[in-house]
């Protein structure tokens, strides 16, 4: 890193947890990242994608000639291509399987029906208006309730013995008798329809692939901005029948990933069967409306809900649930979770009964779901809780913050088994909310807010809570696509005393190049600068299964602390050697170990390395050099929380929601590095106003996508984020080595329902509103306060 | 990303040179300015001109300046500079107000007003603006120099009375005692097209309106032009009541379709409300009453 | 057609076809990949440079459109191994993650900071709205460009 202009002090320059600033910087600063469309290698050629324009047809015909007569055209490929590949079809993580490019039929707009290689972006670009495809079209089925009317058009009469459009069977969690019993001794019951509409990660990189087969060596090397590249490999050594360990994925830079990137896509299988053909290497990268109309969406779940109480308390919730997963199920999660992660939809009280059912469909549309965030559909699980105990204090005459105090699991209650089968390990729920209150001022806010109405003008306050389980997972519990979700560290300590720690997980900006280095250094005493954080890169890391659900601090960094753990432990037998004492007889502080009758005497993990390299005897039976090597299986997931309230303001005439406050306490244990957390959670929050309040995927009756650009899937820009006012509270995780749980989703499962609240509690007093589905855009607002809210379609 | 399909492009030293391009290239030359509104639909082709006329060279279209009873304000003057001008700050603050919510500040350094009102989408501010202000359009072709009336200058969605082988070389707005002016937008989010836009311009006569001027954005094919409303603020005092009548005459004169930014009656309410909150601030400030 | 542009002070010149982009252009001269893209319909801001010394979306802007004026990208930024203030201000406040928008806004504030010394938090909002951060929230990033203002007011009353 080039010229600073003061020496940091130590505060600045943690040795170990702390505010450290990020190593990575140095080069994203410069604008020398390397990020997948920055790559260039010799001979390399271009593909682009030719999508269907309409969400159902069949294809009649397909004619190639005329790109095919194009000069700067290398190859079109079809579905009868990849067919004598065994390439057509794919299998999804859900267990399902999905059109590389579309044979029979085209079942969403925006399908994959040709890939074009070319020299160059541009000729690839104009080969697609080239090709000639004749469809047939079908009627759409666009409404997730609709598409199992009777007179529904099957989807996907590609499956043998599929009669419907139903995507996976209903899946069920919690106690239906003991919840109808609860439901029938409540005092006060409400029911809510909710939606949470469909809406887009995009990251503001699109999704790319370089693909490079060699012929002579047989080897395939990927350049790929991926989410789980040890994953990715696994999939493709299947698919495209390669030996894994031919295969090797580097992701290098990513700019932003949040779900995304985790699936794999028709681009990358067609980039990769064509440089096995051609054997040069192809370079696909999406535009953004590609992205937005084809890649992973997030959410669009149809919910309805119902909630009771008695004696002041929450009692009961029961929810049911139609997913609209598109025309494939593609959705990324565990196995034996169809709904994720959904029955967290528990919540953060102590019920007496739960009770889930949800079922999933297919629908003419992109497929996905699970995106963005969700930590497995956790945002909607707590967007569905948090909206509906909202709705019960209305019902109640109880204040909203009252009602989740009265009802909150209590701290002695942990570890705590819910209704719906989950043990949250540690928690002390009020406190965090009562910091939120008291940062909030919340009876100031409150006193404000009737003061304003009685003057006509419209403000709001919103609250959420949320509970979530991150960090997948225990191998007994979970694995995907049959793979365990465990992540592995490799740490290896060179002569300098320097070391290299090789990770599973995935950056795409969270820092894993500072916060690892940080745990290292926190367990070993080596500066965060003289620890190399390896990533990224399937040669040289061990398998796991990436990075999403907020799982890199829980599973990662809990390997990286269990090698360095298991470093410091041979070092001290190293130590014992050089000290000419018994390993029990010393103790360790940060970066030596020393001996516990004579402290001055010790010996510095730099000078233990050292020892271990050179020619001295090592301890009988111990090999030389210092390292070590861990797969992380975690115990538990981990229960990160928090509390959030949202100040809003609306324009009584214009119907314009500003948020003018968000205050956000989230406890997710042990933090590593608060600086990031807090960057963490800005970016979250950041999407959560997105979400409530402008992001939205809509289609027409004909399954014509109306937001496939950024002109119309609107993103916050800095104009409408407030400054944030951030708490913590820090209730360290038990079972994690560092206390620490993760937080990268907590922001956007938290957010929306805390704005929407707020909405709605603007509103209700004067305009009678109980309920309004998100966006809340002007138009909609306006449309909920004249008495008429309606769904996104 | 999406690339536009090829065209021959070449640079004018002159407005008469790019008038002979113009001439010689047909229907199948456009001429470009900022390109703000013309790559982006080459990118996603929308648009695929064969050939482009560079026109960012012609300083001598970019002025803003005071002409005797008029200002004139030069076609390839960029949106940054409207929003800067003192002399529009002073005049016509309806200039400000719809700059500073016209795209965004990046944009704002390339566009043009030229640009803006020859693009002709029933959103751009800028067409209410210069509607509201009763501008003249200044148009040059091979014969020579027309004028045209703004109420006559569009004439459908993306079709202006710039014919083939012309330029927009010139807006001029008029100068009378006692103006005030003010443009009041809602919009999705910062830099969005307008979901309704309201542009107000009174003239001042003593403590009566002697004319005013109200146009609209994006609720019809194209800008509406209220003059029902301007007939009725004609010789009257203004208050609170009046401004509500002229906002109802802006929501029933309009003809919004739905899409994506809200349905119809949504934005027949926001064109009464804008029509109300414009009328009252540009008389506000013609009073002088609004710092 | 030769297109010869001036980025960061040194001439640039190539054949390329008259609907090159300006981002392209960029991307494709060697060691010049700092100046990113996002989207197409010029709303992110990723591609944005400094035409002239004001902020450019390079991505909707011809090659040949800026023969004859001076492009600087992010790379312009550093000189002779000292990084500018708004690149430190970055560092110091945490104002990037994933890195992808940042060029973009580095260029955007340094093109407000020479135009406006000293910002306020509004100003500063109004000026990075044409950009599209989806990791920071912005919050960090107005923290970093009011850092880079007094930073440099600081180092002028030293000088």
């Amino acid at each position: 890193m080039a010229t600073v202009e003061q020496r940091p002090s130590d505060a600045e320059r943690p040795i170990g947890f702390g505010r450290l600033k990020r190593k990575e910087d140095a080069r994203f600063i410069r604008g020398k990242g390397t990020y997948l469309d920055d790559i260039r290698l010799p001979g390399m050629v271009y593909g682009a994608m030719l999508r269907s324009p309409f969400a159902h047809a069949r294809i009649v015909s397909i004619d190639t000639s005329r790109a095919l007569a194009h000069p700067g055209v290398a190859a079109v490929v079809t579905a009868k291509d990849l067919e004598t590949l065994g390439l057509a079809w794919m299998p999804t993580i859900s267990y399902d399987t999905q059109a590389v490019l579309a044979g029979d039929k085209v079942r969403f707009q925006g399908q994959e029906v040709a890939f074009v290689i070319a020299t160059d972006e541009y000729t690839a670009n104009d080969a697609l208006a080239l090709i000639d495809v004749d469809y047939e079209p079908l009627a759409a089925v666009v409404n997730a309730r609709k598409a199992l009317d009777p007179d529904a058009p099957l989807i996907r009469d590609d499956k043998a013995g599929q009669l419907d459009n139903l995507a996976s069977p209903t899946w069920e969690a919690g106690d239906e008798d003991a919840t109808k019993l609860a439901f029938e001794q409540a005092d006060t019951i409400v029911s809510r329809d909710i939606i949470y509409p469909r809406c887009h990660p995009a990251p503001l990189e699109t999704c790319g692939i370089i693909a490079d087969f060699n012929p002579e060596t047989g080897q395939l090397d990927i350049y790929n901005g991926n989410q789980a590249p040890h994953a990715h490999r696994t999939v493709y050594a299947h698919v495209a029948g390669l030996a894994e360990h031919m295969i090797r994925i580097r992701c290098n830079d990513i700019g932003g990933g949040f779900g995304n990137k985790v699936p794999v896509y028709p681009g990358y299988v067609c980039a990769i069967a064509g440089s096995i053909v051609a054997g040069v290497p192809v370079k696909w990268v999406e535009n953004r409306t590609e992205n937005l109309t084809s890649t992973g969406f997030a959410r669009d779940y149809v919910m309805h809900a119902e909630m009771c109480s008695r004696d002041g308390k929450i009692t009961g919730l029961r929810v049911d649930v139609i997913a609209d997963h598109g025309a494939f199920d593609s959705t990324a999660q565990p196995t034996k979770f169809p709904a994720g992660f959904f029955h967290i939809v528990c919540g953060s009280y102590d019920l007496q009964a739960a009770h889930v059912k949800v079922k999933a469909v297919y629908t003419n549309k992109a497929p996905g779901g699970v995106a963005y965030r969700c930590s497995f559909r956790i945002t909607e699980a707590v967007y569905l809780v948090e909206r509906m105990v909202d709705a019960l204090a209305l019902q109640m005459g109880v204040d909203p913050i009252e009602l989740r105090m009265r009802s909150f699991i209590a701290p002695e209650q942990f570890p705590y088994e819910t209704t719906t089968g989950w043990t949250y390990d540690s928690g002390n729920y009020a406190e965090t909310m009562r910091v939120a209150m008291e940062i909030a001022g919340y009876e100031e806010l409150r006193r404000e807010q009737a003061e304003k109405r009685a003057r006509g003008e419209l403000m709001g306050i919103g609250v959420s809570f949320f509970t979530e389980g991150v960090g997948a997972g225990p191998r007994k519990h979970m694995d995907i696509l049959g793979l365990a979700m465990n992540d592995g560290a490799d740490l290896r300590l060179h002569p300098s005393g320097k070391a290299v720690v090789s990770i599973s997980a995935q950056t795409q900006g969270q820092g894993h190049e500072t916060t690892f280095a940080q745990i290292v250094a926190e367990e070993l005493g080596i500066p965060p600068e003289d620890v190399e954080v390896r990533h990224g890169d399937t040669d040289r890391s061990p398998y796991g299964l990436g990075t999403y659900g907020s799982r890199s601090t829980p599973v990662s960094g809990a390997a990286v602390a269990v090698v360095s753990r298991k470093v410091r432990d041979k070092a001290r037998l190293i130590a014992a050697t050089m000290l000419e004492a018994r390993p029990e007889d010393l103790a360790w502080e940060k970066g030596r170990w020393y001996v516990k009758g004579d402290p001055e005497k010790g010996a510095l993990i730099e000078e233990i390395t050292q020892r271990a390299y050179s020619g001295e005897p090592m301890p009988a039976g111990l090999e030389g050099g210092l390292d070590a090597q861990v797969i992380y299986d975690p115990p538990n997931l981990t229960y990160p929380y928090g509390a959030y309230i949202a100040v809003v303001d609306i324009d009584p005439d214009t119907a314009q929601v500003r948020i003018r406050r968000f205050i956000a306490v989230d406890d997710c244990g042990v933090r590593i590095n608060p600086m990031i957390v807090e960057g963490q959670i800005h970016g979250g929050l950041a999407e959560g106003i997105g979400i409530a309040l402008m992001e939205v995927i809509t289609f027409d009756e004909e399954g014509n996508c109306l937001n496939s650009s950024f002109m119309d899937y609107l993103i916050p820009t800095a104009l409408e984020c407030p400054d944030f006012e951030l708490g913590e509270t820090v209730t360290p995780c038990p079972h994690h080595p560092l206390g620490a749980k993760g937080v990268g989703e907590s922001p956007n499962v938290g957010s929306p329902p805390a704005i929407v609240n707020a909405v709605i509690d603007a509103l209700h007093a004067t305009h009678g509103v109980d309920h309004i589905d998100m966006p809340c855009t002007p138009a909609r607002v306006w449309a909920a306060m004249q008495g008429r809210p309606e769904p996104p379609q | 990303m999406q690339t536009p399909a090829p065209f021959e492009y070449e640079r004018a030293t002159s407005v008469d040179g790019a008038l002979a391009s113009l001439q010689r290239l047909g229907p199948a030359a456009r001429v470009i300015a900022g390109g703000h509104s013309l790559l982006p639909m080459m990118k996603l082709r929308l648009a695929t001109p064969e050939h482009l006329i560079d026109i960012n060279d012609l300083a001598e279209l970019s002025y803003i300046r005071e002409e005797g009873e008029e200002i004139a304000i030069g076609a390839l003057t960029r949106h940054v500079d409207l929003l800067k001008s003192e002399l529009l700050a002073e005049r016509f603050p309806m200039f400000a107000d719809a700059e500073s919510v016209i795209a965004d500040p990046v944009v704002r350094n390339r566009g043009t007003i030229g640009g803006s009102l020859c693009q002709a989408d029933a959103a751009e501010d800028l067409s209410a603006v210069c509607t509201a202000a009763k501008c003249t359009a200044v148009i040059r072709g091979a014969e020579g120099t027309r004028t045209v009336p703004i109420e006559e200058f569009h004439l459908g969605p993306y079709m202006t009375a710039v014919a083939d082988g012309e330029i927009l070389t010139e807006i001029r707005l008029p100068l009378r005692a006692g103006a005030g002016s003010a443009h009041e937008k809602v919009e999705r989010r910062a830099g969005d097209w307008a979901i309704a836009a309201a542009s107000a311009a009174v003239w001042m006569d003593g403590g009566t309106i002697a004319d005013a001027g109200i146009a609209l954005s994006a609720v019809g094919l194209t800008t509406i032009h209220v003059s029902r409303a301007e007939e009725l603020l004609r010789a009257k005092a203004p208050s609170e009541e009046l401004f509500a009548q002229a906002g109802e005459l802006a929501s029933a004169d309009c003809s919004p379709m739905a899409d994506g930014r809200g349905p119809v009656d949504y934005k027949r309410h926001l064109a009464g409300v804008l029509t109300q909150r414009a009328l009252r601030r540009a008389v506000a400030r013609a009073l002088q009453q609004e710092a | 057609m030769q297109v010869s542009i001036t980025i960061n002070g040194e001439q640039v010149s190539r054949d390329v076809e008259a609907r090159t982009l300006l981002v392209h252009f960029i991307r494709d001269t060697p060691g010049l990949t700092g100046t990113h893209w996002g989207c197409d319909t010029s709303n992110c801001g990723a591609c944005v440079v400094l035409m002239d010394g004001k902020p450019l979306k390079s991505c909707t802007t011809l090659a040949a459109m800026c023969e004859g004026h001076e492009i600087r990208t992010v790379e312009s930024l550093e000189v002779d191994g000292r990084l500018d203030p708004v690149q430190q201000g970055f560092h110091e406040l945490h104002a990037l993650q994933c890195g992808f928008c940042t060029p973009g806004m580095l260029m955007t504030a340094r093109a407000l900071l020479d135009d406006n010394p000293d910002p306020s938090e509004l100003e500063i909002r109004t000026a990075i709205s044409g950009a599209i951060c989806r990791c920071t929230g912005y919050q960090n990033i107005v923290s970093a460009i009011r850092w880079a203002a007094e930073h440099e007011a600081a180092h002028k009353q030293e000088v």
